[in-house]
């Protein structure tokens, strides 16, 4: 089931530096939502602080509310690795664990966090999640090669079938496509249209015309010399490029700048 | 001349020279090689491996109580030393930040760095002197000791030149970090893990010095762990400074094995190590 994800007042930090200030943002369940912003802005952060990646880096720290259906990530006694079975996270290179086959790569998530652990389930969980991730097709024949020695495309490809095997409400993609060439980018955005609806997803593209491609809404961030990235402007996209509302805006998406 | 031609014949020239190098670097080797080849094929055979040593004069005889001494030795040093040195490893290669860690990584590079003679003396002062004995046991003391920080080290690269990225997707899917860890991150680090254990047995199968007041060296069968046992280097060691042709001719013979031996140990090193790259 697609969850409805809300931040308030999120900021994030790295050490003393503050990364994101005071973001409030509703990500509508079942939608495709986009983050857009310059280098730096901030929107990458943002991203990982809704499953709680971002304090998996030394040093960091993040304040404020992220809600999933209402229940607060951030509450004391909140058990991160339970979270981040609800909200999967598909990652700018694609990272299959390297000494895994497809089979294993795919249902790595849901076999080693315990839930599957019959073999049947397990081949079903393959197939399905292989299915969504329009992979099932190229690599039904040679499930036991090595995760990492399809092309980039596909291996990006199978991260998400990984993601997805788990059944997570949300999907958080960083740059998904940004290390692919045009047919794969052009495969991943058609797969997020299949996948919309069932999946909430949140994508983080330094891309607008993916953005405006692919997305329900659009979130813009903008960071300053000093000031730490914060949430401009945010709008369904086809109102947010054609008539943004904010002039930063409005010069971002016209490439004056970033 | 012009200076195009100046600087291309400056060019061969250098080239020649390191060529030089090189081929003197290895000739160096392969010279060792040879000779002890030459000079140890001969004591090599069966009763070599089988027999004990025998008394000047008595034809035949072996080094076997050398080969089981070092054996026993070195395995108990790497069951004590590889398990301990991974795991600290692993742990600076992960987890590791501040001052424990800065210390533990500037310790063991010290560690090192200290002449292995130093590391038997003591092991000596730690093990022989209080149980009033030699023993293999301090042996092992002294070769785990040398063997630590090269497992720390190695390990630690192993496992850092695991991209994070890799953890952090196995993260992001909801796993637990030790299960992450043990089952993403280890597995890509073990072929660099095991080269480094590899390593360090190979670096200590040839020690002496450290040997020289723990495992003392012995003409019998003994208990390698409780009582002054043979090691190969010892063998060595005593007979090629003794003034009989024979007891020469075993220290000619226990010289190639033990390069044969750590031959094989970088051998299969590199084999582990390749093994990654073929996946």
């Amino acid at each position: 089931m697609a969850s409805e994800i809300v931040t308030r007042e999120l900021s994030a930090y790295y050490g003393s530096h503050q990364a994101v200030a005071d973001v409030n943002i509703r990500f509508e369940a079942g939608a495709i939502t986009a983050l857009i912003g310059p280098s730096g802005c901030g929107k990458s952060t943002l991203l990982r602080c809704l499953n709680r990646m971002h304090e998996v880096v030394p040093n960091t720290r993040v304040e404020g509310q992220v809600l999933l259906d209402a229940k607060n990530l951030y509450a004391p006694g909140v058990d991160p690795t339970h979270m981040r079975q609800r909200i999967g996270m598909v990652f700018q290179r694609p990272n299959p664990f390297p000494t895994m086959s497809i089979f294993d790569n795919v249902v790595a998530g849901a076999r080693l966090s315990g839930q599957v652990r019959d073999r049947m389930t397990l081949d079903d969980v393959a197939e399905r999640s292989l299915r969504r991730a329009a992979l099932w097709d190229e690599v039904k024949d040679k499930l036991q090669h090595g995760g990492t020695s399809l092309s980039g495309g596909q291996q990006q490809r199978l991260c998400i079938a990984r993601a997805l095997a788990v059944e997570p409400d949300v999907l958080l993609m960083d740059e998904p496509a940004s290390a692919l060439d045009p047919i794969s980018t052009t495969k991943i955005e058609d797969l997020m249209r299949e996948l919309k609806g069932a999946f909430t997803i949140i994508i983080v593209t330094h891309n607008m015309q993916q953005a405006a491609r692919v997305s329900d809404y659009t979130g813009f961030l903008l960071a300053g010399e000093s000031t730490p990235g914060a949430l401009i402007e945010f709008d369904e996209t086809s109102k947010l490029f054609t008539t943004p509302k904010d002039k930063r805006t409005e010069d971002y998406i016209t490439g004056r700048f970033g | 001349m012009n200076r195009l031609a100046l600087r291309k014949a400056w060019s061969a020239f250098m080239i020649g020279l390191a060529a030089l190098s090189a081929g003197i670097a290895a000739a160096t080797l392969v010279v060792v090689v040879l000779y002890v080849v030459s000079k140890g094929a001969p004591a090599l055979s069966v009763s070599f491996f089988t027999h004990l040593p025998r008394p000047v004069g008595v034809p035949g005889g072996g080094v076997a109580n050398a080969l089981l001494g070092s054996v026993v030795v070195i395995a108990l040093a790497s069951v004590v030393a590889i398990p301990i040195g991974a795991l600290a490893g692993i742990y600076l290669a992960l987890f590791g930040r501040g001052r424990l860690a800065d210390a533990v990584r500037f310790l063991s590079d010290v560690l090192t760095g200290v002449p292995s003679i130093a590391i038997g003396v003591f092991a000596y002062a730690l093990v022989v002197l209080p149980t009033h004995h030699f023993s293999g046991a301090s042996a092992s003391v002294a070769l785990g000791i040398i063997m630590l920080p090269i497992v720390v080290r190695t390990t630690e690269e192993a496992v850092r030149l695991v991209p994070h990225t890799i953890r952090e997707g196995a993260l992001a899917l909801g796993m637990p970090t030790w299960k992450a860890v043990l089952l993403v991150t280890l597995p890509v680090a073990r072929p660099g893990i095991t080269t480094g254990a590899l390593l360090s047995i190979a670096r200590v199968a040839g020690e002496s010095a450290p040997l020289l007041f723990t495992a003392f060296g012995s003409q019998f069968w003994s208990n390698p762990i409780s009582s002054p046992t043979a090691a190969l280097p010892l063998v060595i060691f005593q007979y090629a400074i003794s003034p009989y042709h024979e007891w020469q001719q075993v220290a000619w013979g226990g010289a190639l094995l033990l390069i044969f031996v750590i031959f094989a140990l970088n051998l299969a090193a590199r084999l582990v190590l390749g093994a990654k790259f073929a996946r």
